[in-house]
C-alpha cells in the first residue's frame, strides 16, 4: 500500500555555522530521501540561515523527516510550506546562442513575455534571468531550446508562507493565507 | 581565573563529577594529558589507559550503561579518533550517554592533510547526537557543559568534542560554574530558551494519558512491550513494575529492556522478536492492545513491521518523537520520559486482571533445556546466576552467547545487562565489562563472549590485569562464528563459508601471558568450581567453556517472516 509521492517544500531555520548544511543534507541521504532542490542563505538575523528544501515523498515520510530534522541541534525550526499557503520562487539563468539580429530579437521578445531580464549580452549570446516557479521556468526553457541553450543554472526554490505568519508562529488562521492569492 | 584550555577541560570534567576517564594519549592531546601530571588531576580523576582506543570507547560506554552516569573517553587525532568510531556507533544505537573528547591538529594545519589529521566531526556526524570542532578557546568551557547536557538529556547518546591542539594551549579566563547553573548560562542557556528542542523533556499530554487509560478499559488482551527507554530513564523501573503489576498483563521485552522486570517475574514472557520466546511472539500476534514503552520496533523485534501486532491497537510511549510511526504504524502515542508517563498512568490506573488471557499466553511451551554430559550454554548462565546470587552484571559481544545471555540470565535491575543490541558489535563485551566493573565496585561483572569476538579485542586483558579489574571473562568457545554458522546451517545449505575458527590461540595460555589466571571447562560442575574460584579471587579471570559447535539459539524466526512463523522451535 504505497502512497503517491508528491513534492513537498520544507523551510528549515538553522544556526548559521559551518557544517550545518552538510548535517542537514546528510540526514536526507542517510534516511534515503532524495533532495529535488535546495537553497540556503542567511536571514535578517546574521546568526541564522534558512534552508528551503524540496523533496518527493508521502505524508508519513514528511512527518518522519521533519521529526528527524528537529533532532539536529543546530536546527531551530522546521516547517512544511503547503502549496496553497505559500509562495515559491526560483531564479533561473539561461545563456542562449544568439548570433544574428533576428535571433536576438526573438529571444528578447520571449524574455519580455516572461518578464525576465537580459543580464548579459555578447556578439554570440544573450543571458536571461527569470524569476518564477517551475512551470514558468520550464515553459521558457522549452521556447529557448530551439535557439540553443549554452548554459542553464537555477538557484533552487525558495519559499515563504503567505500572510503575516512566520515560521515561528504556532497557531495559524486560514484566512490570513487567502488575501494575496489571486492577485500576486 | 586564567588557565590553559587543557586545564579548563579537566576543570569542566570535575564540574560534572567525572571520576573515571578511559583513553589513550597521542601527539595532539599531549597538553590535556600533561595536565594530569602538571596540576595533579590524576589524583582527582582516575585515567584508565586501555590497550586500544576501541577498548576505551566500549569501556566508557559500559561505565555509562551500568551506572547511568555520562561516560568519558579521550583519544588523540587521526587513527586515535577513528578507532573510536565503532564504539561511538555502538553507544549511539543503544542511546548510551558518552562524551568523547579528541584533539585535532592545530588550526594552521587543519585541511593540509597533516600528520594524523582526520575530519572526525565529519566522520562521526551520523553517529553522534551532536559534535563540535572547537577553534575558539573562549567557547571551550561552554561547549563541554553543553556536550554533557546533550549526552544525558532527552534520549541520551554520544557526543564528540574535537579540539584543535593550539586551542588546548591557549590561555582563557575560566570561572567555576556549578552543574545546576549550566542550563541558565551561555550556549546551553540560549539553546534552552529557543522554542523547539528535545533538551527539554516534553511533559506528557494529559489527554494522551487519558486516551490510553480508556483504551486499556476497552481491552481484553493487553500486552506490554518494554524496551531500553525504561532502562535509560532514571527512576522509571519502579514505575514500570507498578504499571505492569497494576495492569496485571503479560510483559514482553526487547533485548535492551532486560532488567525492567525481573526475569523470573510471573508476568514476564521473555524476549520478543527474532529469538523471542513462544509466549512473547504468539502474544504479540494475539493481543488486542500492545503498549510499547521505550522501544523502537527494530527489524529484530518487528521482523515484518506491517504484520507486527496488526490485529492490535498499538500504543507507543517514547521520549523521541521521531520514533513514532518510524517502523510500526501506531494507533496512539504518548511523548515523554518513561518515568513521568508511567507515573501519570499509575496515578489513574485501576487494578486489572486477565486470567484467561494470561493462561493462554503462558500455555506455550518453551524450548526444553538439555541436560546431559556436555556443557550447555544455558547451564553456563544458570551457574553464573546461582554462584553470584543473580547480582552479576553481564556484558556481552554479539551473537549466540548474547542471545543465550538474554534468554537464560534473569536480569533484575536496570544496567545489569550491558550488550550491544542495536549495533551488534563483536568485541564490545570485554571493554564494556571493564567499564561496568570500574563503575560498580563490589559487584561481580562477567564478560560473556564468543571465541570470535574475544579474539577481536582480547588485548584489553592487559588493562584488566594492570588495574586489577575483577572482570571474569567467560568464553563460549564453539570453535566457530556461531550465529553466522546457525544461519549457514538453516538458510545456506550447510555451506560453512569462512566461519570455522579452528585456530589458536590457547585462551588459557593467552590469559596467563597477560598475567591473568584462567581455566578450561567442559562440564557444568567444572565451570561452577571455576566461577567460584574466579569470584573469590577478586581479580580478573578467564574461563574458556568448550561448547558444542552445532548448538543453536532456539527459537528462531527468519528475517522477513512474521514473528509467529518460527523457523526453529
Amino acid at each position: 500500500m504505497k502512497n503517491e509521492y508528491t513534492r513537498h517544500t520544507l523551510s528549515v531555520l538553522v544556526e548559521n555555522s559551518s557544517g550545518v548544511l552538510s548535517q542537514v543534507s546528510r540526514l536526507f541521504s542517510r534516511k534515503g530521501y532524495n533532495i529535488e532542490s535546495l537553497a540556503v542563505g542567511t536571514t535578517d538575523d546574521p546568526n541564522e540561515s534558512r534552508i528551503t528544501i524540496e523533496v518527493m515523498g508521502d505524508s508519513a515520510m514528511m512527518e518522519q523527516l521533519m521529526n528527524q530534522l528537529r533532532k539536529l541541534f543546530p536546527v531551530h525550526s522546521v516547517q512544511e510550506l503547503l502549496p496553497e499557503r505559500s509562495i515559491r520562487r526560483e531564479l533561473v539563468m539561461f545563456k542562449v546562442k544568439a548570433e544574428t539580429s533576428d535571433v536576438r530579437n526573438e529571444v528578447i521578445q520571449i524574455a519580455n513575455i516572461f518578464r525576465s531580464s537580459i543580464i548579459d549580452v555578447s556578439v554570440k549570446s544573450l543571458t536571461l534571468a527569470l524569476i518564477g516557479d517551475e512551470s514558468k521556468a520550464s515553459a521558457m526553457q522549452d521556447l529557448l531550446e530551439s535557439f540553443g541553450i549554452l548554459e542553464l543554472v537555477r538557484t533552487g526554490m525558495v519559499a515563504l508562507e503567505r500572510g503575516a505568519y512566520t515560521i515561528s508562529d504556532e497557531s495559524k488562521e486560514n484566512t490570513e493565507f487567502n488575501l494575496g492569492k489571486s492577485t500576486l | 581565573m586564567k588557565m590553559k584550555c587543557a586545564q579548563v577541560i579537566m576543570e569542566c570534567l570535575l564540574e560534572q563529577g567525572v571520576d573515571t576517564v578511559f583513553g589513550y594519549p597521542g601527539g595532539t592531546i599531549l597538553n590535556v594529558y600533561d595536565e594530569m601530571e602538571l596540576h595533579g588531576y590524576k589524583d582527582k580523576i582516575r585515567h584508565i589507559l586501555t590497550a586500544h582506543e576501541q577498548g576505551a570507547s566500549h569501556a566508557a560506554d559500559g561505565y555509562a550503561r551500568s551506572t547511568g552516569k555520562v561516560g568519558v573517553c579521550f583519544a588523540t587525532s587521526g587513527p586515535g579518533a577513528t578507532n573510536l568510531t565503532t564504539g561511538i556507533a555502538t553507544a549511539y544505537m543503544d542511546s548510551s550517554p558518552v562524551v568523547f573528547i579528541t584533539c585535532n591538529v592545530s588550526e594552521n594545519l587543519i585541511g593540509k592533510d597533516s600528520f594524523q589529521e582526520v575530519d572526525i566531526t565529519g566522520i562521526t556526524m551520523p553517529i553522534t547526537k551532536c559534535n563540535y570542532l572547537v577553534k575558539d578557546p573562549t567557547q571551550l568551557a561552554d561547549i563541554v557543559r553543553e556536550a554533557f547536557a546533550i549526552a544525558r538529556s532527552g534520549r541520551p547518546g554520544p557526543v564528540l568534542i574535537d579540539i584543535a591542539k593550539n586551542v588546548t594551549a591557549a590561555e582563557v579566563d575560566y570561572e567555576y560554574l556549578p552543574v545546576e547553573q549550566h542550563a541558565s548560562h551561555g550556549r546551553l542557556g540560549a539553546m534552552l530558551r529557543r522554542s523547539s528542542h528535545d533538551l527539554k523533556t516534553p511533559e506528557p499530554d494529559l489527554g494522551d494519558i487519558a486516551k490510553l487509560l480508556a483504551m486499556i478499559e476497552a481491552a481484553q488482551k493487553p500486552l506490554i512491550l518494554v524496551g531500553g527507554g525504561v532502562i535509560r530513564s532514571k527512576g522509571a523501573v519502579p514505575e514500570f513494575r507498578k504499571f505492569a503489576e497494576t495492569l496485571n498483563a503479560p510483559v514482553a521485552s526487547t533485548i535492551m529492556g532486560g532488567g525492567a522486570l525481573p526475569g523470573n517475574h510471573p508476568l514476564f514472557t521473555g524476549m520478543i522478536g527474532m529469538h523471542g520466546s513462544h509466549a512473547s511472539n504468539y502474544a504479540s500476534a494475539e493481543c488486542d492492545l500492545l503498549i510499547a514503552v521505550g522501544c523502537r520496533f527494530s527489524d529484530r523485534v518487528a521482523t515484518v513491521p506491517e504484520e507486527f501486532a496488526k490485529q492490535a491497537k498499538v500504543v507507543h510511549i517514547d521520549i523521541d518523537r521521531a520514533e513514532i510511526d518510524k517502523n510500526v504504524k501506531t494507533d496512539h502515542h504518548i511523548i515523554g520520559d518513561a518515568r513521568r508517563v508511567l507515573h501519570l498512568l499509575n496515578e489513574k490506573l485501576p487494578c486489572h486482571d486477565y486470567p484467561e488471557w494470561k493462561k493462554w499466553v503462558f500455555s506455550h511451551p518453551e524450548v526444553p533445556l538439555k541436560k546431559d554430559d556436555i556443557l550447555h550454554p544455558h547451564e553456563i548462565l544458570e551457574t553464573i546466576q546461582s554462584v553470584t546470587d543473580g547480582r552479576a552484571i553481564i556484558a556481552t559481544d554479539v551473537g549466540q552467547h548474547q542471545m543465550w545471555s538474554a534468554q537464560y540470565y534473569h536480569f533484575s535491575r536496570p544496567g545489569q545487562f550491558v550488550t550491544s543490541g542495536g549495533f551488534g558489535t563483536m568485541g564490545f563485551g570485554v571493554g564494556a565489562a571493564m567499564g561496568a566493573s570500574l563503575g560498580n565496585p563490589g559487584v561481580p561483572v562477567i564478560a560473556c563472549v564468543g571465541d570470535g569476538g574475544f579474539r577481536m579485542n582480547c588485548n584489553e586483558l592487559a588493562t584488566l590485569q594492570h588495574y586489577h579489574v575483577p572482570v571474569i571473562v567467560v568464553i563460549f568457545n564453539n570453535q566457530t562464528l556461531g550465529m553466522v554458522r546457525q544461519w549457514q546451517h538453516l538458510i545456506y545449505g550447510e555451506r560453512y563459508s569462512q566461519t570455522d575458527l579452528d585456530r589458536g590461540p590457547d585462551f588459557v595460555k593467552l590469559a596467563e601471558a597477560y598475567g591473568i589466571p584462567g581455566g578450561r571447562c567442559a562440564h557444568q560442575d567444572e565451570f561452577e568450581a571455576e566461577v567460584r574460584k574466579a569470584v573469590e579471587s577478586g581479580g580478573p579471570w578467564v574461563i574458556e567453556c568448550a561448547i558444542d559447535k552445532d548448538a543453536m539459539v532456539h527459537p528462531m524466526v527468519s528475517v522477513g517472516t512474521p514473528v509467529t512463523q518460527f523457523l526453529l522451535d
